[in-house]
């Protein structure tokens, strides 16, 4: 195994992200601020609590994932896509690395970048709303597994990409919908009962809800199926990666 | 050290960009592959170092297979890209110790600043890539794919585009890593190029190879010498006499020109200029040229068109 080309593709992403601070964690992180003064103060303190916990704390874990989610999505993508785009991709490919190293290395360095944003917007948030997390453990590995998931999902979106559009194609047409709709600002039982079986078919439902059990113990699905969809998700990722790995799908001639 | 065997490339539109491609290049020799835009040159160097897969045939680096054994294979070569695709943001330093930890080696600040150093980029190399000339940019791909002191370099086009002096720094720099027994395989457009680096010469047109021959050889086989006399005035018709002998008129009669093969032992020039001047022609100059490989290259493509 050739740990040393993980390593070196994930500091070369990360010295990325050290470069372009401003844009790649100030930016996500104020604007998620932005939703809690919004939503929280001004707007959330006319909502009643949900299920017994204030509006502003309630959306907290929703703001996180919202945010986790586009996140990884969009510096995955990107960090495999600009590469293919301005040809520097030759040296990865001709050099001793394995598609899964390369992988590694990549989506490591995406997903590593979303944890940190969410921990910064966690630990912000703790100074708008109270806060309390029942289940230090789970939130964190929901939180781990999200950034893994959604880079993988980006790094896919990456490669399969072959213009500037398509790379925002799916994040903003279909993700940021999903996302929205799954839960971030209200519980699941506040929709008419035929929205909330739609619901059900997005798989951004699953994630919103477990991450909330671990903080408050109040989810609109059981954490057990929540969790399952997590690994369902991320084992659907890794296996188009492999059939990608298999053909050369788009990277390889 | 690079065995070529029935390597074929047809991509997903039909296309056939290598047609059973048998080459073999010996431990430390110069090969220069040599044919027009799109005769399947790149294809072949992308496909040994990994970034195309080959549809048929094999290809071994050092013994190895390369898509069977493509760690052993790829630690061995080092391959610098026709493109100047380099990074932007980074410094040339930071990307040299990135590519070398890419072929999985421990840092080394020697190495890194010997090759920055080789290779004229030393007071570069914490600037960013982007505010380096093309010129530095070439370096620098050159530098990247030396960086892990590979023991097969492939150059693909290393010197389009960029200036005569530059162009002399890079054969100096060629010859010296055949000295150290790199084999080095190198694509170009430019004929004087392989004719003056190179050990043998491989012609490459429409995804065949063509011809791969030792240069002398080469030459020697199929160079042709022409005897060229310029007269003092210009002549309509050829005396039937010089005409028998073989000349021609060229230059619409302000010259005559005889062709030859070099090897050919009868030739006798003195007997022809007194044929010239027998035939009353004033001389005014003369010249023999050997043809070069740009016109032998020439004549094989267009015969294999």
């Amino acid at each position: 195994m050739n740990l040393r080309a993980m390593w070196a593709i994930y500091s070369f992403e990360m010295s990325r992200t050290k470069r372009t601070v401003t844009q790649s964690i100030v930016s996500p992180v104020l604007s998620t601020v932005l939703y809690f003064v919004v939503f929280g103060g001004a707007i959330g303190s006319r909502i009643e609590s949900v299920d017994g916990i204030s509006y502003g704390a309630f959306i907290v874990p929703g703001l996180i994932m919202l945010s986790i989610m586009t996140q990884s999505l969009s510096n995955a993508s990107f960090g495999i896509y600009f590469p293919r785009f301005s040809g520097t991709i030759y040296e990865v490919l001709s050099a001793p690395v394995s598609f899964w190293e390369a992988t590694v290395g990549y989506v490591g360095a995406a997903a590593s970048k979303s944890l940190i944003i969410g921990l910064i917007i966690l630990a912000t948030a703790g100074l708008f709303v109270p806060i309390q997390i029942a289940h230090p453990f789970w939130m964190l590995a929901f939180l781990i597994l999200t950034t893994i998931t959604f880079s993988l999902f980006g790094f896919l979106i990456g490669i399969w990409a072959d213009g500037f559009e398509k790379l925002q194609l799916i994040p903003l047409l279909v993700v940021t919908p999903m996302v929205f709709l799954g839960g971030a600002f209200y519980s699941i039982d506040m929709l008419p009962s035929a929205w909330q079986t739609v619901t059900m078919f997005n798989p951004v439902v699953y994630l919103i809800s477990g991450f909330r059990w671990s903080f408050y113990e109040i989810s609109d699905v059981s954490i057990g199926v929540s969790l399952a969809m997590v690994m369902l998700f991320m084992g659907l990722c890794l296996a188009l990666i492999g059939w990608i790995f298999k053909t050369g799908y788009r990277l390889k001639q | 050290m690079i065995e070529i065997n029935n390597l074929g490339k047809r991509y997903a539109s039909g296309f056939v960009a290598l047609d059973n491609i048998c080459l073999s290049v010996k431990k430390g020799e110069i090969l220069a592959l040599l044919g027009p835009n799109g005769a399947g040159k790149t294809t072949l160097i992308s496909t040994i170092c990994g970034i195309v897969n080959p549809t048929s045939g094999s290809v071994t680096v050092g013994g190895f297979d390369i898509i069977k054994d493509y760690r052993q294979t790829r630690s061995l070569i080092g391959l610098v890209p026709q493109e100047l695709t380099t990074d932007a943001f980074e410094t040339p330093w930071d990307n040299l110790t990135f590519s070398r930890g890419l072929f999985g080696l421990p840092k080394n600040p020697e190495i890194v600043e010997k090759v920055l150093r080789d290779l004229s980029l030393w007071d570069k190399k914490d600037d960013r890539i982007m505010t380096l000339s093309g010129g530095m940019k070439r370096r620098l791909l050159i530098a990247k794919a030396l960086v892990h002191e590979p023991q097969v370099l492939f150059l693909d086009e290393p010197t389009a585009g960029v200036d005569v002096g530059l162009r002399q720094d890079m054969w100096r720099m060629v010859d010296g890593l055949r000295n150290q027994g790199v084999t080095i395989v190198l694509t170009t457009h430019y004929i004087e190029e392989a004719e003056a680096i190179a050990d043998r010469i491989g012609v490459i047109n429409g995804g065949k190879l063509l011809l791969v021959e030792d240069k002398d050889v080469l030459m020697a086989r199929m160079g042709q010498k022409q005897l060229k006399v310029e007269l003092m005035e210009s002549l309509e018709n050829l005396p039937s006499a010089l005409a028998e002998q073989g000349f021609c008129l060229a230059e619409g009669g302000l010259s005559i020109v005889y062709h030859y093969d070099k090897d050919a032992e009868e030739i006798d020039i003195g007997g022809l200029l007194q044929a010239v001047t027998g035939a009353g022609l004033g001389v005014k100059d003369i010249h023999t040229q050997q043809s070069s490989l740009e016109e032998i290259f020439v004549d094989l493509v267009e015969d294999a068109a």
